[in-house]
């Protein structure tokens, strides 16, 4: 498509991605590229498809047409778990821990280790799990909490339990849906902060609403609108992109 | 916490301890060997209740179909034994001498080929495991990797569960219909109907009761036992960590078929025959009832809830025969309206606690009267 570019040169590509429920279109011949160690936020008007393209990426949602490559690999061809073993990982919107486990064991079932039925059965929690556990949870300001079980946490503590889920499975590409909603002040500064943090040496993908936020962290910024892309570039570009400014920012 | 590290917290332990007394010593000196017999077939269907543990209150996973399962290795068990019971001395008076009686009656003049097998006691006992859990496998595979679960998967269970009834009770020349296979004698020449031979099959059901508690425990302590609590909160969480959803159902589904599937052979080892009336929707309904009883997230307690509403069944059905349905329905009802968690969140919620205070209150230094984790150690 692009004359000059090589699909391999990126992390990510999706070309021409569509997906339509019941003739409706919600992603509509989008294509972008993610580059290695590149943040880039997308950003939109509700209902643009930002969460159905990341749904589409992590595998939850198939595509109608198009293609996602992710290293040289086909993603809408994998499953869900095979995505997240090539290297791909996905925060949802809501935090989505597991209540009915401690902090410990929410983080050591993220460890990419004995993913299989048997490989789980013989996992062993040895000195390299106990150790990175404890790593993450400290880089997540639960480290004195390892033994809490997640429904006593608060939502904040919730959506950073999750940040540290993804961060053991250390993908390539970290995919976070709207990391920062409903966090208190505080919260979102330390979140900006851990995220700050977590994002070298990796790619992120990310949706937020929050401009300053945005601002803070992104590379690039993807406008989305009607599952199209509105306007692409840094955010000081985007921000005086007039059509940006009346479908999104003007209000 | 130092309780991850054991197999059994102290709640456990006192649940293993006082079943071993319970089953070991306590019943088998106070009971004579009829009603000795009648806690052996109660316990064949705890067996089915620690696989619903696993499937169901750990997993998610809901089987209303777990007769299946309990038929299929009790079938296996019946077949071998039928075949014992047949031979050509026994069968003389019949046209086909050799064959099992009820094939006879159906103008069968040879056995049929599935049959041939279960001469050999070996390929029984691994077909009392494999058929169930091969089964097991195909059902859960063709359900879980098409993402069938909750409501669906428990009609589909339940489906199945009464075609498999049906199968049986229509195939009277292959399988003894609905009397289902009956006059069962000798175990490899050893009669397993005297008093004796009782008392040394409850033993053996016992121990092998244990045997699973410990598996299950096992299971439980792993990692695949996180992950099914996992799956049954956050399905998706668990997938987009890497794992292979399916798999892991496919795998708590064939070890509670496996469970079941003991539990059924061992039925009718004791018991001495095996029918469809074991295997349809009702006894598989009864089974989920005994485990929601006993508490679905206890193994334990399901084992408790299994032997209790079992007895309670014999002696009411005893006196008001029409009346258990109802009691039964009322049962399920009240457990699931007030004591979601069963006779093992109802121990859990208020003896515990009362026992831990009257231990704190004894204890050598009780201040307060919470003292959660610190005196009971003996």
């Amino acid at each position: 498509m692009l004359i000059g570019h090589q699909p391999k040169d990126f992390l990510l590509a999706v070309e021409a991605l569509t997906v339509s429920f019941d003739g409706f279109k919600a992603v509509n011949d989008l294509s972008f590229y993610v580059e290695e160690n590149e943040i880039r936020v997308i950003i939109g008007p509700n209902g643009a498809g930002k969460t159905t393209v990341l749904d589409l990426i992590c595998g939850k949602t198939k595509a109608t047409s198009g293609s996602i490559q992710f290293r040289g690999k086909e993603l809408t061809r994998l499953k869900e778990n095979e995505i997240v073993q090539a290297g791909v990982g996905r925060k949802f919107q809501t935090p989505s821990v597991f209540e009915d486990l401690t902090v410990f064991e929410n983080l050591e079932i993220s460890y990419p280790r004995g993913r299989t039925v048997f490989g789980s059965l013989t996992f062993q929690r040895d000195a390299a799990v106990k150790e990175r556990v404890e790593e993450v949870a400290e880089m997540i300001f639960l480290k004195d909490r390892l033994n809490t079980y997640a429904d006593e946490l608060s939502h904040g503590q919730k959506q950073w339990l999750e940040i540290g889920m993804l961060l053991i499975q250390n993908p390539d590409l970290l995919m976070l849906d709207e990391p920062v909603a409903g966090m208190s002040v505080s919260e979102r500064a330390k979140t900006a902060e851990l995220l700050n943090r977590i994002i070298k040496d990796r790619s992120v993908l990310v949706i937020e609403h929050d401009m300053k936020f945005v601002e803070d962290i992104a590379h690039k910024v993807t406008v989305l609108h009607q599952g199209q892309i509105l306007s692409e570039g840094t955010m000081e570009k985007v921000k005086t992109d007039p059509k940006v400014i009346e479908v999104y920012l003007g209000h | 916490m130092i309780i991850n590290s054991r197999f059994f917290n102290r709640s456990e332990l006192i649940g293993f301890v006082s079943l071993l007394l319970l089953l070991v010593i306590i019943l088998p000196l106070a009971l004579d060997v009829f009603r000795l017999n009648l806690v052996a077939k109660y316990l064949t269907y705890a067996f089915v209740a620690i696989g619903l543990v696993m499937c169901w209150g750990y997993g998610g996973i809901l089987s209303l179909g777990q007769g299946v399962f309990f038929g299929l290795g009790g079938y296996c068990m019946a077949m071998f034994l039928k075949l014992e019971a047949s031979s050509v001395e026994n069968t003389k008076i019949q046209s086909t001498p050799g064959i099992p009686d009820f094939m006879d009656w159906n103008q069968l003049t040879a056995l049929p080929f599935f049959w041939k097998p279960f001469h050999s006691f070996p390929f029984t006992l691994a077909a009392i495991i494999l058929v169930p859990g091969i089964f097991a496998l195909i059902v859960g595979a063709a359900m879980f990797k098409r993402r069938v679960g909750g409501v669906y998967f428990a009609i589909i269970t339940q489906a199945i569960a009464a075609i498999l009834g049906i199968l049986i009770i229509g195939q009277q020349g292959y399988t003894g219909g609905v009397n289902g296979i009956t006059d069962l004698r000798t175990l490899l020449g050893w009669d397993i109907r005297t008093d004796h031979a009782k008392y040394i099959l409850y033993f053996v059901e016992v121990a092998l009761l244990f045997g699973c508690i410990i598996i299950a425990q096992f299971i439980r302590l792993t990692k695949l036992g996180r992950i099914l609590v996992a799956m049954r909160e956050q399905e998706d969480r668990v997938r987009f960590s890497g794992y292979s959803v399916a798999n892991f159902k496919i795998f708590a589904f064939c070890a509670a078929a496996v469970f079941a599937a003991i539990g059924g052979a061992m039925f009718t080892l004791e018991v001495g025959f095996m029918s469809p009336s074991f295997v349809g929707i009702v006894p598989s309904i009864e089974m989920v009832i005994y485990t929601a009883v006993g508490g679905r997230m206890s193994i334990f307690g399901a084992i408790y809830g299994t032997i209790l509403v079992n007895f309670a069944k014999t002696s009411l059905s005893e006196t008001f025969p029409q009346l258990w349905l109802f009691g039964l329905g009322a049962l399920f009802i009240a457990v699931v309206l007030a004591f979601p968690n069963g006779l093992a969140g109802i121990w859990g919620d208020y003896v515990q606690p009362r026992i831990d205070r009257l231990l704190a209150s004894r204890g050598p230094k009780a201040g307060n009267g919470l003292v959660a984790n610190g005196a009971p150690a003996e």
